[in-house]
């Protein structure tokens, strides 16, 4: 059992998060309008009458999108309403063009998209179920940059190319009972919508973005006043934010004082959470259905085609890679915690069936290699084809491990393949016995010592006299057939 | 010549242009000379695009009339014939104003889907009509850049909001022109000024580029002198477009093919909730001598009731502004328009606000804003959509024994300038027979059927969902049965025919 | 249904309209009286009715998720009050 701070809060105090999580779709155009939704444009060029809220202009809805959607209430098993429909979530501010942002809401006989569903995941060697309590649709706002001048903000710069990127809400159940389960359910969402293909699932670059909401209450008593935390941009920032949160109320209630209902900012920096000096107006969003835009009645021929063709989801396949495989249940799930590698692994094993061979390589010197050169495993210049091949060369003993890891660095840093390498750099293993029998002879004649040694029985020296005519052959030659050559030679 | 030009129809300038009688140039003109000596009276124009117009007529002239004169071809169906829109309309580098200062000098960056049908079509584009800001008023009063005035009575309003679109028309200043519809806004400026209009049914004309009042409500529809030529104007911009999740993806008939002067059998309802107090006794007197007509010419006109009617018109002024309150959210002075100066967000916005729109648009987004806010909801926004529903109810059940209903456009004809403007409850009231009908999304057609102290009067004729063609056949028949329609107000004091007797 | 001053100061607020105290005066008069002729809907039980949000029945309107030109961004900008190296600008947002 984990030993830290947050644990021992949980002796005294329950705590209580529930995350609302905002989805960016892998939709080529915006949910409204055909404008593209491409990353790092240049101010205010991927904007039109609709996005721009230009009066007369009206949205029409991108069925992309609704698929998305679909596809991820489908995986989190959820409930899809056979009727739904748009919102306008009224309120001011000059990043949101029209002043109300088109989401949906849920009142009465308007359900959003999908609703009361759950994701289930294994925590600190427990299976934990987490509650969705609703998915829904909604469009992304512009961007805002406050231009300061000595810490004061002296007017701010708006560029709408995000506005109108379609979004997914998920909120969850307040079923999150640390910051450390919180980031757990977080990773394992982000690896299912990649899964899924909904979305990059990249925190750092806004893609996937995370609020929470957090309380905490004595045992068996009702739920505590809650904060809103913002502004958390990686999984790490999540866990922290949270468990800053955490010992913040925890503090606050041991001194018998009240938290304060509000929302607070993580500051990465300094590694707190703020107070938002903004005055908490009642917000009061005058929600009503958007007349612009017509129901959904989502057809179920529609809902199955969709389920139909959901990909393999993470939990099935790392269920699949311990039975199938007989890989060990910790490194399948590292191994599908990375789609691209998973996939990667699949294509490789395709051609050099042994699987636990192929992830070992993927999960050790791989990932070792990118780890090191700070590079996402999908900008790697390896295709299961190279990996492949590198493998055979070491299993029909051309080349030795140790060859083979340096091979694949170099692989790894120019791109070629492996046979390339061994045969630029002369590197193909010595299997002519007659070569090694003179060098074996060599090395017995220069080391009496080790050979006096083994003969009195110790078998550790032969290890040393197997280096030494690797050393001399600059390890092309096969271990296997040095060790034989030599016990032949010695004992003769 | 160019008086006798300003006098024809679009039909009649059609086959002068086909035949090569007069060009589209000295049409566009003529219509331009008509404006300059009239508008400065009626103010029925915010902008007109004189070398926009004259240019456009130039290329009609040269790249459609004489190529298709020459072979033969079809010509587009507005080739060289001028139109008047209004100013709520997108219009591509042209202002788009909505009669709002804090709209003033807005040049959209792209056409209105009804522009661009019209553009095709040949149809040269006058310029852009006065109107009740963001069409919020029945007597074009609320105009941030001052009233139009009636071309009947100088003195007196010509309806709202579409007044500009309707005077000009009334005055020969353009043969057809494009008004909006929410509550009334074609229909009654139309019956005001003596002349057609219709709104179509919610969906049959896109909304993409018509600067939204009542997202729910709303439609663009044509005006013009005669049923004809409203039928032809409808033909151009009717149809489904994809940029309008709204517009009905319905295959459009060729509207003209229903002008026939056939009402025999036609089963006509007149609901008795309309002959109450506030009607103009000879208002009613003309509505019934319409349905008197019908009778002779065959159709079966009965009472009928739609009992709801009496609450259309609070369910309209909840609807309404509550869409209202957000569709105008969007002028805050950060992108385009007015912008107030202030040192932070907040008083830059409410300044803007305060500054760029006048009393009644601030009313209306007040109202609205209430009805839709935390606590108000249920009571207000939610209830009057339900009885939107009661009186949805009322017409489905009308139309189940009726083909067509006949009412009153208006309960008056056009009062004098400044009557209502300190009584919005009053002014509000001007439109309680056509608000029922924008409520239930149907068609309605205003016609001239009578004059009452020189003043004209409209008679409604309203048709089921998709059903125009009934209208228009029962208002072609109608007017080819009566002269009202051939009546010119004194205003345009060049034109020849006699006013007709009342 | 009379509205009172807070109200009247409220909804100015949420409509971003500043209000001179002759107008607030106005406007609270003639919302008053507006909504009381109002309550007449009150008159009708209207339980178990549906809403009316979309006159004409439709449904399923959608565009396929194709990317379509957009504007020039000098076109854009130059209806803006303010602009500054290719963004609106605006006055500083006040509580931050």
């Amino acid at each position: 059992m984990r030993e830290n701070a947050t644990t021992k809060v949980q002796d005294e105090f329950e705590i209580v998060i529930g995350l609302e999580i905002h989805v960016q779709l892998l939709t080529a155009s915006k949910m409204f309008c055909g404008c593209s939704t491409r990353f790092g444009a240049p101010p205010n060029t991927q904007v039109c009458p609709v996005c721009l809220g230009l009066p007369g202009s009206l949205p029409v809805i991108n069925r992309k999108a609704v698929e998305l959607g679909l596809r991820t209430a489908l995986a989190l098993n959820c409930t899809i309403h056979p009727q739904s429909q748009f919102h306008r979530k009224n309120y001011y501010y000059p990043d949101l063009p029209k002043n109300y942002q088109i989401s949906q809401y849920q009142y009465k006989d308007h359900p959003p998209l999908a609703s009361d569903g759950h994701l289930t995941f294994e925590f600190d060697g427990q299976a934990r179920t987490v509650r969705i309590r609703r998915v829904h649709l909604e469009e992304d706002t512009g961007k805002l940059v406050h231009v300061e001048r000595d810490g004061t903000v002296l007017y701010s710069l708006v560029d709408y190319n995000r506005s109108g990127v379609p979004l997914m809400e998920i909120v969850t159940e307040p079923d999150l009972r640390s910051p450390e389960e919180a980031r757990e359910f977080l990773s394992r969402l982000r690896t299912l919508l990649q899964y899924l293909e909904v979305s990059s699932g990249r925190m750092e670059e806004g893609t996937l973005r995370c609020d929470a909401n957090v309380s905490l209450r004595r045992r068996g008593e009702p739920l505590g006043i809650r904060t809103e935390v913002k502004n958390m941009n990686s999984l790490r920032a999540v866990e922290k934010a949270l468990s800053f949160e955490v010992a913040r109320q925890r503090e606050i209630l041991q001194a018998g004082g009240e938290v304060v209902q509000e929302t607070r900012h993580w500051d990465e920096r300094r590694e707190v959470t703020f107070g938002s000096r903004e005055k908490e107006e009642a917000q009061d969003y005058r929600y009503f259905p958007e007349p612009d835009l017509v129901p959904m009645v989502l057809d179920p021929a529609w809902i199955e085609e969709i389920r139909r063709t959901l990909p393999e989801l993470p939990e099935e396949r790392r269920r699949r890679y311990v039975e199938q495989y007989a890989l060990s249940p910790h490194d399948a799930a590292l191994l599908v915690e990375n789609k691209a590698m998973a996939d990667f692994f699949e294509a490789t094993i395709k051609l050099f069936p042994q699987p636990k061979t192929v992830c070992n390589w993927l999960l050790g010197d791989v990932t070792g290699y990118a780890n090191t050169h700070g590079m996402e495993f999908t900008d790697l210049p390896l295709t299961p084809e190279k990996l492949a091949e590198m493998l055979k060369l070491m299993e029909d003993g051309t080349i030795s491990i140790r060859l083979a890891k340096e091979i694949l660095e170099e692989m790894l840093a120019t791109g070629k393949d492996a046979s390339s390498i061994v045969a630029e750099k002369g590197l193909v293993q010595i299997r002519d016995e007659d070569a090694l029998r003179a060098i074996v002879e060599e090395v017995i004649a220069e080391n009496p010592n080790p050979v006096r040694d083994y003969r009195a029985g110790k078998e550790k020296a032969l290890t040393f006299l197997v280096g030494q005519v690797m050393r001399k052959t600059s390890g092309r030659a096969n271990p296997d057939l040095v060790n034989r050559l030599l016990k032949e030679r010695l004992h003769g | 010549m160019a008086d006798q030009i300003t006098d024809l129809s679009a039909v009649e300038l059609r086959e002068r242009l086909v035949r090569g009688d007069i060009s589209a140039q000295e049409v566009t003109e003529a219509f331009l000379q008509r404006i300059h000596a009239l508008d400065p009276r009626l103010h029925a124009f915010l902008y007109v695009d004189t070398e926009g117009a004259i240019a456009q007529a130039r290329q009609v002239d040269e790249q459609v009339l004489t190529g298709a004169r020459r072979s033969g071809r079809e010509l587009p169906p507005l080739a060289g014939i001028p139109v008047a829109v209004k100013d709520n309309i997108c219009t591509k580098g042209i202002p788009t104003t909505c009669a709002s200062r804090i709209l003033e000098g807005w040049r959209p960056p792209y056409d209105a889907t009804v522009v661009e049908r019209l553009r095709r079509a040949g149809a040269i584009i006058l310029g852009k009509t006065n109107l009740d800001e963001f069409a919020m008023g029945s007597s074009t009063e609320n105009s941030g850049f001052g009233p139009t005035r009636n071309p009947w009575d100088l003195t007196r309003v010509p309806g709202g909001s579409s007044g500009g679109s309707a005077a000009a028309v009334a005055a020969g200043m353009a043969p057809l022109a494009l008004g909006s519809d929410t509550g009334g806004s074609i229909r009654q400026p139309a019956a005001l000024c003596g002349i057609v209009g219709l709104k179509p049914t919610y969906g049959r004309v896109s909304r993409y580029g018509l600067v939204a009042f009542a997202s729910s409500l709303d439609q663009i529809g044509p005006m013009a002198r005669t049923v004809t030529d409203c039928a032809i104007l409808l033909n151009v911009i009717a149809g489904n477009d994809p940029r309008d999740s709204t517009s009905a993806n319905l295959p459009c008939p060729d509207f003209t093919r229903a002008l026939q002067v056939e009402v025999r059998g036609l089963r006509i309802g007149i609901p008795r909730e309309c002959f109450v107090e506030g009607l103009q006794p000879e208002v009613r007197e003309a509505v019934l001598q319409a349905a008197r007509l019908f009778s002779d010419l065959g159709a079966v006109c009965e009472e009928i009731s739609l009992p709801h009617l009496d609450y259309a018109l609070p369910t309209y002024y909840l609807i309404a502004p509550a869409e209202a309150s957000s569709n105008l959210a969007r002028y805050d002075g950060v992108q385009y328009g007015y912008r107030a100066k202030a040192g932070d967000l907040y008083t830059m916005y409410a300044r803007t606000r305060r500054e760029g729109f006048g009393a009644e648009v601030k009313r209306r987004i007040m109202l609205g804003t209430y009805a839709l806010s935390a606590g108000y909801y249920e009571a207000f926004y939610l209830k009057a959509l339900q009885v939107r529903t009661l009186i949805k109810q009322d017409f489905d059940v009308a139309f189940q024994d009726h083909d067509l209903i006949l009412m009153p456009t208006s309960p008056t004809v056009a009062f004098p300038l400044g009557e209502k403007v300190t009584d919005p409850l009053q002014m509000y009231l001007n439109d309680i027979f056509t608000i029922p009908v924008s409520l239930a999304g149907l068609p309605g057609i205003s016609v001239p059927c009578g004059f009452a102290n020189g003043l004209p009067i409209g008679l409604q004729l309203v048709g089921r969902p998709f059903d125009e063609e009934t209208v228009l056949r029962a208002a072609f028949t109608f007017e080819q049965h009566t002269e009202y329609w051939k009546a010119r107000p004194v205003t345009s004091d060049t034109v020849t025919r006699d006013k007709v007797k009342e | 249904m009379a509205i009172d001053d807070h109200t009247v100061e409220y909804v100015a607020k949420l409509s971003r309209l500043e209000l001179t105290r002759e107008e607030r005066e106005l406007f609270r008069e003639q919302l008053s009286r507006i909504l009381e002729y109002f309550s007449k809907l009150n008159e009708l039980d209207t339980t178990g009715i549906p809403p009316t949000s979309h006159v004409i029945p439709m449904r399923n309107v959608f565009r396929e998720d194709v990317v379509t030109p957009s504007l020039e961004r000098e076109v854009v900008l130059d209806e803006a009050p303010d602009q500054e190296e290719g963004y609106f600008k605006v006055p500083r947002v006040f509580e931050e």
